[in-house]
């Protein structure tokens, strides 16, 4: 596998991640639990849209084969999707949207700052700029499991249910392959294993000031997504969002 | 009267002359100033009414933002809708300083006592209906809001001088799609001009009924909340409307429509005002969705509100259990 290759399957993969994962968080505007929490989740999908779409331009740039970064979001079907099931899970509840950003969003953050010596000048640039975005919603969703977690009974129960369930996605955060190996060699990427101890130490922390119990690490965990396969929801979320440039191909909008 | 009720009178008289002072020299009326019962049921009748059409008005282009045809056009959908739901926030807590809460106000929309913009309530059908509303709906708010902010109401005028400078960018992103998808393929520029067709009528309902027909209009102009008329906002409306339409070769659903030399202005036919009051008052095509939309919003959102009071409740007691 050659540099160019790598790095344009590592863009990708973290393209998609935002782009779907900002997609769910934008079915919810217009209707949030109060209107303070339609703008933070609006907000969060402009922020996942709109590093996504950098991604992607980047990553068409790389790929060089004459393709744009709305080729690259809205002419791929599911097979060539490369994020993780984790985010393509349909919104849910608050809770669960929460729950999900929260796991996501520590993540993102610990990946983003271990790629600050990144050696590729425009993903050290994107990452860097992303990074202040991702500390917010690392604050955010944290401070609201803490509040959901030691709020009601009801809250308690609901947003322990949504960890428990994506719990076995969270396994996928950390998959590495050889575009890992190739880019790591180049000091492009970083090993995601190396993250894991800081990540699981941030959550248990924040699950442990909610009063939530820490979910079962051995379980069964989810893997297939950077690979393609993928759950079934992604299917009917890439048929809504790429219906009209599918309709009509030869338009501008 | 005797000496006290005298004396109330007097001062009530003092304080009348001092408000009517201040909007005659065009200061603005302040949240802690006195002010008339009726200028403060009114204004909060209008506010909330068009904090209300705020948030309504994000679900019909909000159900585009999953299906928006490119990821530029996305984003730009997405901060609009964003804005709105910003608009909606500032103007609740303007509202707020006359006195009601924000539950009270959202009551009052989810019972249907409160009113909001007919608009809302007609159907996105195709993509054209988004930069068609861009163009159309918030070209209409803005000739409407530039009025409102220079309302005598301080807060109320603050308010839409900020949400002036957003929604100029909204008709401007609006505009600017209206007139790619007027210069592209057949089917997009048959897909434009049918979006027009369905919303002109619509939106020029949106100042409300005729000046000879509006109850509330000459009470509002006499306090300064309103500086224009109703006909006089939607002439403006339709003067520079028309022109953009020709410019970018779109065809205003009017027979009637003609340029008046006399006057200077663009005559346009008779407003079916019955569709409006229908709409207005529950019977439009989407009024029960709409409601049934904030409703379950409101509902399903419950148990957020609560363990957030329910957990700001506990860490009071813990600070007071630590000190």
């Amino acid at each position: 596998m050659t540099k160019q290759e790598a790095l344009f399957t590592y863009l990708l993969r973290l393209a998609d991640d935002r782009l779907i994962l900002g997609h769910r968080l934008s079915e919810w505007c217009g209707h949030g639990p109060v209107l303070e929490e339609d703008i933070a989740l609006a907000n969060m999908a402009l922020d996942n849209i709109g590093h996504a779409t950098s991604l992607l331009t980047y990553a068409a740039e790389v790929e060089d084969k004459g393709r744009n970064e709305d080729q690259l979001a809205f002419f791929r079907d599911v097979r060539e999707y490369t994020n993780i099931k984790l985010v393509e899970l349909p919104k849910g509840d608050f809770g669960f949207t929460i729950a999900r950003q929260f796991l996501f969003s520590t993540f993102a953050m610990l990946h983003y700052e271990a790629l600050k010596d990144c050696a590729d000048p425009q993903l050290k640039g994107m990452t860097a700029k992303a990074l202040k975005e991702y500390r917010y919603h690392h604050r955010h969703s944290k401070q609201w499991i803490i509040r959901l977690g030691d709020g009601t009974k009801e809250s308690h129960e609901r947003i322990q249910k949504s960890i428990n369930d994506l719990w076995m996605y969270t396994n996928e955060l950390f998959f590495m392959n050889e575009v890992d190996e190739v880019l790591i060699s180049e000091k492009i990427a970083v090993n995601l294993e190396k993250l894991r101890s800081d990540w699981q130490k941030l959550v248990e922390e924040t699950l442990k000031e909610a009063t939530l119990e820490i979910p079962d690490y051995k379980q069964y965990m989810q893997q297939g997504g950077r690979n393609g396969i993928h759950t079934e929801h992604l299917g009917y979320l890439l048929g809504e969002m790429q219906q009209l440039p599918r309709m009509y191909p030869e338009a501008q909008w | 009267m005797n000496f006290n009720e005298k004396s109330a009178f007097m001062e009530e008289q003092a304080r009348l002359d001092e408000f009517n002072r201040k909007l005659e020299a065009g200061e603005k009326i302040e949240p802690k100033d006195w002010m008339p019962e009726r200028f403060r049921k009114q204004l909060i009748r209008m506010m909330s009414q068009h904090a209300h059409s705020e948030i309504v008005g994000m679900l019909p282009e909000g159900n585009w933002i999953t299906r928006a045809p490119s990821l530029r056009r996305k984003l730009i959908l997405l901060a609009k809708v964003q804005d709105e739901a910003g608009h909606g926030l500032y103007l609740y807590s303007g509202t707020e300083t006359l006195g009601v809460s924000r539950e009270q106000l959202i009551e009052d929309l989810h019972s249907g006592r409160a009113k909001y913009a007919n608009i809302f309530n007609y159907p996105t059908l195709t993509w054209a209906d988004i930069p068609i509303i861009g163009w159309l709906v918030d070209g209409a708010a803005i000739v409407n809001q530039t009025m409102l902010a220079k309302s005598s109401y301080g807060p109320y005028a603050r308010a839409n001088l900020r949400i002036c400078k957003e929604e100029s960018f909204h008709k401007k992103q609006g505009y600017e799609a209206v007139a790619l998808l007027a210069n592209g393929t057949p089917e997009q520029k048959k897909m434009v001009q049918d979006a027009v067709d369905r919303w002109w009528w619509p939106t020029l309902m949106m100042f409300g009924p005729h000046d000879s027909n509006s109850p509330n209009s000459s009470e509002l102009i006499n306090w300064k909340v309103k500086t224009k008329t109703n006909d006089e906002l939607r002439q403006s409306f339709v003067d520079r409307t028309v022109e953009e339409a020709h410019a970018v070769g779109l065809t205003i659903p009017d027979p009637d429509l003609k340029f008046n030399e006399e006057i200077g202005h663009w005559d346009f036919g008779p407003i079916d005002f019955d569709e409006l009051y229908r709409v207005v008052n529950g019977d439009g095509p989407c009024n029960k969705e709409r409601l049934d939309a904030r409703r379950s919003a409101w509902d399903n959102g419950a148990w957020v509100r609560d363990a957030a009071s329910e957990y700001a409740r506990k860490q009071k007691l813990r600070t007071i259990k630590a000190s």
